[in-house]
């Protein structure tokens, strides 16, 4: 689990002994490589924790960063040196991977905040050598989609048969194509609803952030059952 | 010799059946030719006739040739001759006993579960890194030949597709070569390094690598020098064989059918077939005919005529297997084919008009008014790249400067959970280094080690993926059940090989866990297999070189004496035969000097002389295989399925 990083402990530079407060890839003083810092993804970035991000200037950071810290760049240094540019470029690719992608972007956010979905639940567990639990699908489906589910498994099913027939009956067709179409906007609608709540964390009301987090966990997992669905829809549909 | 002559770092291009070496020289990257004038050395090792020579300047190692000489002796003493053994690296016993029934070569006979395969040649084994790392010393030599200095350190590069475990033997390989990995490129990334240097800042290019084996496709954002991979997908089961093969297994019908003839009885008459299947198949990438005009056992001419529109019609299927990795490395880079800017075509199989035209259709070429980049030839524009790798890595030269790769993991990395199902942690396409933390703990009390077992693939089952390695997690302190609390990292390097660290939390005891891999070579083997000691006395260098070129002219010399009892030499002129004879006699002559330049000069000579020999007696070797003698006792293995590449593929196109 990634700790946020207590900025307050003074770190010393491995290469000219200042000490520098805050967690950084390179000495402020003499702009060694250090070894990689504990700090959360926002940071690698210089960024406080928040949800609304220029992704152009993300992308500009990540192209900076990767020029000074790539093992490439590194071949002829000590080994200490090089493996330093090898924890802290994976630290820099895994947070920009992270960070560039809105849903895992929140979701890393409220990781770091504590809270947690179905998904990071399972992920989080403890693998047990003897009961390792079997990632557990979201698979509680929302009340207000529940009929519309079983209307829509049933016909997913039936598409099924008739495919392994080589039937195809274009009406059941036609209406698995609308029930996907349904779907994706209702993603797009969970997607504006998550953008409003990002609006409400990052503008940093401390008694907002609650409510915030939590309209967020039940938004992803939503998110990722309507997502499942259309995935379905379309695996069945061909193309 | 002076710091920046020893500071050269080289690009290899460690091919399937060529391999090339190439540098940067200045600010645009060359490729080293081999003693024999050609920038291709075919990537086919023979072992000597004699061997084990105790007096020989390799000290009891196994002398050995490699290149164009080692297709020679393919025809003179094929039992002790392997190429293609790229298919064979980072491979376990399973896969290579399915990969060997397409070849003539055989397994060792007392290999257990585990190990690593080796292969019999003549009365001695190896490893398929040693044979590559014979390769790699070829190339090294050619180097060091054209330097004049000795090269230690190597940018190798691989496909893009290759898992773990291929990459570690291609690693170590480079070790035995002598040769310090600096790191693995992928192919088509190579390509496009070649490419970008005189390209546009910025754009989105796409590189459709289709090879003699494998395929590979990689789509690439460029952006002020910085070269970053957004995806890449590819089989490693498809290439120019497989448009072979269905040449072959029609003629092979058709034989049957008409002049009742099988020759698929006779394996020596298959692989010569092959190689008329490959020159038809040449032949229709500039013509719009080819033909068969073969001789059989029984007398008959088996003659044919193949259009081009006949021959794009029987290999669609084929090409049509390279969209779908295409369309998926889209999907995965979230673009459309619209927003690709330049496509770049990579491996001999591009040569294909009706593959440029499949690329043209995938990516709207045409309907943009675009077409594929194919300036660099496409045999070598991955070893040049290679060498634009080698120089940043070097950091030697200004071009380079500004340059840097960011490569992604092409499969992505898994551990078996519970009911074998597969728990994803780093998904494919990720930026690589990349890593992933898990946590673990034991379901027994006092347990004092996990297994871990790490897969590589896109498939939701564990058995249906590449299994990578079970590690054990060692020496965790005693504890009830459930208590430790076990970390381990999962990191992806720059050469896309895994580590593995682990600690234990609760109690503290960090390094007190032990990683062990369960696959590959040791470091020890590694050590053991190392081919020249003595590349590492330096002050010895050039007298070193010189031994390995007067080792050279006598394997050329011995091959040369042994010409007049080949029923090819009474088909050469006596001018020709007499020129033979004016060169082996320089050479010979040259040779008891120290004149390094006279003796590759005389070696290149002999070489040109000899040419012509040379094809005389591949002719010869291939008529006579048809009409029924078959052409080796290795090949009786070769199963009706022929598969596998050629080694009598021609070296060099035109």
């Amino acid at each position: 689990m990634l700790k946020v990083l207590d900025s307050a402990v003074p770190v010393a530079c491995w290469a000219c002994s200042v000490a520098h407060n805050e967690s950084t890839l390179f000495c402020p003083d003499c702009s060694k490589i250090q070894p990689p810092s504990s700090g959360d993804y926002f940071s690698v970035f210089g960024l406080a924790p928040r949800l609304n991000i220029d992704l152009s200037a993300l992308e500009q950071e990540f192209h900076r960063l990767s020029r000074r810290l790539h093992p490439d760049r590194f071949a002829r240094a000590s080994e200490n040196e090089k493996e330093w540019s090898l924890a802290d470029t994976a630290l820099l690719n895994d947070a920009y991977r992270t960070l560039k992608d809105p849903l895992r972007r929140t979701e890393y956010l409220l990781k770091l905040e504590g809270a947690t979905t179905t998904l990071l639940q399972s992920q989080e567990k403890i693998r047990n050598q003897e009961k390792i639990q079997n990632q557990e699908k979201s698979s509680r489906a929302p009340t207000d989609l529940l009929e519309e589910v079983f209307d829509l498994n049933m016909q997913l099913e039936e598409m099924r048969r008739s495919k392994e027939l080589g039937q195809e009956d274009p009406e059941l067709k036609e209406s698995l194509q609308q029930s996907k179409g349904k779907l994706q906007g209702l993603v797009e609608a969970v997607d504006l609803d998550l953008r409003a709540q990002w609006a409400i964390w990052d503008a940093g009301d401390a008694a907002a952030r609650r409510p915030a987090l939590h309209a967020m966990v039940a938004l992803l997992d939503r998110r990722r059952y309507l997502s499942n669905l259309v995935r379905d829809v379309t695996e069945i549909l061909g193309d | 010799m002076t710091e920046t002559e020893r500071a050269v770092v080289v690009g290899i291009d460690l091919g399937t059946t060529n391999s090339l070496v190439a540098y940067m020289e200045g600010d645009r990257p060359v490729v080293i030719p081999g003693v024999d004038g050609s920038n291709l050395v075919p990537s086919v090792v023979a072992l000597d006739p004699v061997a084990l020579d105790p007096m020989s300047a390799a000290g009891g190692r196994p002398t050995v040739t490699v290149g164009n000489s080692a297709r020679k002796a393919l025809i003179e003493t094929p039992e002790r001759v392997i190429y293609s053994v790229k298919r064979l690296m980072g491979r376990d016993l399973e896969e290579v006993r399915t990969e060997l029934k397409f070849f003539p070569f055989r397994l060792a006979a007392d290999i257990e579960a585990g190990e690593v395969p080796r292969i019999q040649l003549g009365e001695l084994r190896f490893t398929p890194p040693e044979i590559s790392a014979y390769v790699l010393r070829q190339l090294k030599r050619n180097a060091e030949r054209f330097f004049g200095a000795p090269v230690k350190q190597a940018v190798i590069t691989v496909p893009a597709y290759f898992n773990d475990a291929q990459r570690q033997a291609t690693k170590d390989a480079g070790r035995m070569a002598g040769l310090d990995v600096l790191r693995l490129v992928n192919e088509p990334t190579a390509a496009a390094l070649a490419y970008g240097l005189d390209r546009a800042k910025a754009g989105t290019i796409a590189v459709y690598d289709f090879g003699g084996g494998t395929f590979d496709i990689s789509i690439l954002k460029l952006c002020d020098g910085i070269f970053e991979v957004q995806s890449t997908n590819g089989d490693t089961h498809l290439g120019g064989d497989d448009i072979d093969n269905l040449l072959l297994a029609i003629a092979l019908d058709e034989i049957h059918a008409e002049h009742g003839v099988d020759l698929r009885a006779h394996p020596g008459a298959v692989q010569a077939l092959r190689k008329a299947a490959i020159d038809a198949k040449i032949k229709l990438s500039t013509e719009q005919a080819a033909q068969f005009d073969i001789e059989l056992p029984n007398g008959d001419r088996y003659q044919r005529e193949i259009p081009r529109a006949d021959f794009e019609l029987l290999i669609e299927p084929v090409l049509a297997r390279t969209a779908a990795p295409c369309k998926q490395a889209m999907a995965d880079a979230s673009i459309t084919p619209e927003q690709i800017d330049e496509v770049v075509l990579v491996g001999g199989s591009t040569r294909i008009p009706a593959v440029r035209a499949l690329v043209g259709d995938l990516f709207r070429l045409r309907a943009r008014g675009k077409k594929p980049h194919n300036e660099l030839n496409p045999d070598e524009v991955v070893a040049l790249g290679a060498a634009v790798q080698a120089g940043i890595l070097a950091g030697a030269s200004k071009t380079t400067d500004d340059m840097l790769l960011l490569d992604v993991t092409p499969l992505s990395l898994g551990i078996e959970a519970l009911g074998g199902t597969v728990a994803r942690i780093i998904q494919r396409n990720s930026t690589i280094p990349a890593s992933a933390t898990e946590h673990f703990t034991t379901g027994v009390d006092g347990q004092t080690n996990v297994a871990i077992h790490v897969l590589q693939g896109e498939r939701e089952l564990a058995a249906d993926c590449r299994s990578l390695a079970r590690f054990d997690l060692k020496g965790i302190p005693p504890m009830a059940a459930g208590l430790p609390r076990i970390e381990v990292r999962f990191l992806i390097d720059a050469d896309g090989i895994l580590q593995v660290s682990a600690r234990e939390q609760r109690s503290g005891k960090a390094s007190q866990i032990e990683v062990k891999p369960t696959y590959g070579l040791t470091d020890e083997q590694v050590e053991n297999m190392i081919l020249d000691s003595f590349d590492h006395a330096e002050e010895d260098f050039l007298k070193r070189l010189l031994i390995e070129a007067r080792n050279e002219a006598d394997t050329i010399l011995a091959a040369v004496g042994r010409a007049p009892q080949n029923p090819a030499w009474n088909e050469l002129s006596a001018e020709e035969q007499a020129a033979i004879a004016v060169a082996r006699d320089r050479l010979i002559l040259v040779k008891e000097g120290s004149d390094l330049n006279a003796i590759s000069q005389a070696m290149v000579a002999l070489d040109k002389a000899t040419r012509h020999f040379a094809e005389l007696m591949m002719d010869a070797a291939v008529s006579s295989a048809i009409r029924g003698k078959t052409m080796n006792e290795a090949g009786k293995e070769v199963d009706e399925a022929v598969t596998a590449p050629h080694a009598m593929a021609p070296a060099e196109f035109k």
